[in-house]
């Protein structure tokens, strides 16, 4: 699986150290924009194009800046059962956009995602790292507020 | 049949931040026998004749691929515990790495020590990054404690790709590529994570290790059915009244799980094994819940009778058109063609021909996909064919209805309103 045809010890460990080290970027700057790459990418030795391949294939390593808060509404079958979109509904009324979509405040972005792991609680979504479940559409806009 | 909690044994009585509350329950009282008391072929052995399978969904006996791995030479050799559990419907992972994360821990150790990898990963979903410092001071503990002398546990974060649940995907995504699947063979017990041979095990197969080395093979290999030995835990979720994490023994039946434990009623049909799992309708509910029957990685998902199938299938499409990876024609163009015929036949503009191309493609995708996800992205396809079939051929008369009825183009014309 060598992509390029010079593979040496360090690049292969630069290459293992990329996820972590784009989370860590993604920490510090919001989203993985261009500087951002480029300059992981003098770092490791590692080609820009590869490390954009890279975050680009990963639905949690954003390239193109996102709100403060992160909203993953869950719409897989088991909370798509539950009436996920309800939630997504009340959640576009609250805020004012569609999923995939970030407020002018840039203060929340909204998506729809692929399962979540709390399918016993559906319908349900993360709010950056923290899971809400057995949501109603009636719920979201005070779950929002405790975010303005 | 009553639940039989073998490896959710442990959960809700031990306290998961402390290894004291294990160690007092007997834990890692198999790692010491295993270090002390087997040889490393001793507990592959052990594991072979347990009729261990793999729990992530594929079955695959676990000691026969322990076998391999040790005998490939190498000095340098990879275990990992695949905790990226993303497959629809399926919470169990993230249920047992919270309420006991002690017990993977010492499967991990003594897989080490089968096998002869001094070092180990848990591949954690991104999804579950609450769990990453939880996981990580348990291991931190048990390192403490000694216990991880020989192989070391690195807990590695995930990214957000279903895919990289496949364990070549998984393993490019420890290497810090794209969680793309490679082409097989090599399988990984002979070369895996960084070309070196690896052996990649779910959380849950990890913990049925400990109770076959306290306990023996015999012991094990006694519950369950010919090919499918012990007990598998199941996550049960949609139309139920109680759902939730519940464990039974191999060969119970579905019925057993669905209504009498997870308390469903109405039922139409229910999905076993996730987005790629087989539908089984209701007339079908004493089948019985193996390898040699449905099982997957034992995600099921209750349908009551309000539910269109197709509605159902069309869901689970959107999840592996959405997950694909990309790399391989039939998965990448395979799911996407389904995507677009189901989507239309949902809004009511399907075409005489659709159910025909959606049999050509499911054979094409099982037969040329690279991995599980385009393998198996047409099991639920052909099996609601096969046992709904009706609501396919209704939802095209229904489109041909319409279609005539308001006149083609003023129906594609009114489609944004609808």
């Amino acid at each position: 699986m060598s992509t390029a045809g010079k593979e040496t010890p360090s690049s292969i460990a630069n290459r293992a150290e990329l996820l972590p080290a784009l989370k860590q970027e993604l920490a510090n700057n919001n989203s993985l924009s261009k500087t951002v790459l480029t300059s992981l990418a003098d770092k490791t030795g590692l080609s820009l194009s590869e490390i954009y391949g890279v975050s680009t294939f990963y639905a949690y390593l954003p390239v193109v800046a996102a709100g403060k808060n992160i909203i993953r509404v869950c719409g897989c079958l088991p909370c798509d059962l539950k009436d996920a979109q309800g939630v997504i509904g009340s959640i576009k009324k609250e805020l004012g956009i569609d999923p995939g979509q970030t407020t002018a405040d840039a203060r929340f972005s909204l998506e729809q995602v692929s399962c979540i792991g709390a399918c016993d609680q559906a319908p349900a979504m993360m709010i950056n790292d923290t899971l809400y479940g057995n949501l109603t559409p009636a719920r979201i806009a005070d779950i929002l507020k405790s975010f303005k | 049949m009553a639940e039989k909690r073998i490896v959710l044994g442990n959960c809700g009585v031990i306290d998961p931040q402390n290894i004291e509350t294990y160690l007092a329950k007997g834990g890692f009282k198999a790692f010491i026998k295993a270090r002390d008391k087997m040889k490393p072929q001793g507990i592959v052995e052990e594991i072979k004749k347990s009729g261990l399978t793999g729990r992530g969904g594929a079955g695959f006996p676990c000691g026969l691929k322990w076998e391999l791995a040790r005998n490939t030479k190498s000095k340098t050799k990879y275990l990992i515990c695949n905790a990226d559990e993303g497959e629809v419907g399926q919470f169990k992972d993230k249920y047992l790495l919270s309420k006991d994360p002690f017990t993977l821990i010492e499967g991990m150790c003594i897989a080490g020590l089968a096998i002869g990898a001094q070092q180990a990963y848990i591949y954690l979903r991104a999804e579950y990054h609450s769990l990453y410092d939880h996981l990580c001071r348990a291991i931190a503990q048990a390192k403490d404690k000694g216990f991880l002398k020989y192989t070391d546990i690195r807990v590695f974060e995930g990214a957000g790709a279903y895919v990289c649940g496949e364990e070549s995907a998984l393993m490019n995504s420890i290497e810090g590529r794209r969680g793309e699947s490679r082409y097989k063979p090599p399988y990984p017990p002979t070369s895996g994570l960084w070309d070196r041979p690896t052996i990649i095990n779910n959380v849950e197969t990890l913990m049925n290790v400990p109770h076959i080395i306290n306990n023996g093979a015999a012991w094990f290999s006694v519950m369950g059915t010919k090919r499918s030995k012990g007990t598998k835990v199941f996550c049960v979720s949609g139309d139920v009244a109680r759902p939730g994490v519940y464990e039974l023994e191999m060969g119970s039946t579905l019925k057993e799980l669905v209504v009498d434990l997870a308390g469903a009623a109405g039922i139409k049909a229910v999905q076993v094994g996730g987005s790629t799992g087989s539908i089984i309708p209701v007339r079908m509910i004493n089948t019985p819940l193996s390898h040699e029957t449905c099982l997957g990685s034992g995600a099921v998902v209750v349908l009551n009778s309000d539910r269109d199938i197709v509605d159902i299938v069309h869901n689970n499409m959107r999840f592996l058109h959405e997950e694909s990876c990309g790399k391989c024609t039939p998965c990448r163009e395979g799911t996407e063609v389904m995507l677009e015929i189901l989507g239309r036949m949902v809004r009511g503009d399907g075409e005489a021909g659709d159910i025909n191309k959606l049999e050509d493609l499911a054979r094409t995708m099982a037969m040329a996909s690279l991995c599980g996800l385009g393998q198996a992205a047409a099991v639920p396809v052909l099996d609601s064919l096969k046992y709904f079939r009706d609501e396919y051929s209704d939802l095209i008369d229904q489109s041909l209805f319409l279609r005539s009825y308001l006149g083609s183009e003023l129906y594609k014309s009114e489609e944004a309103v609808i």
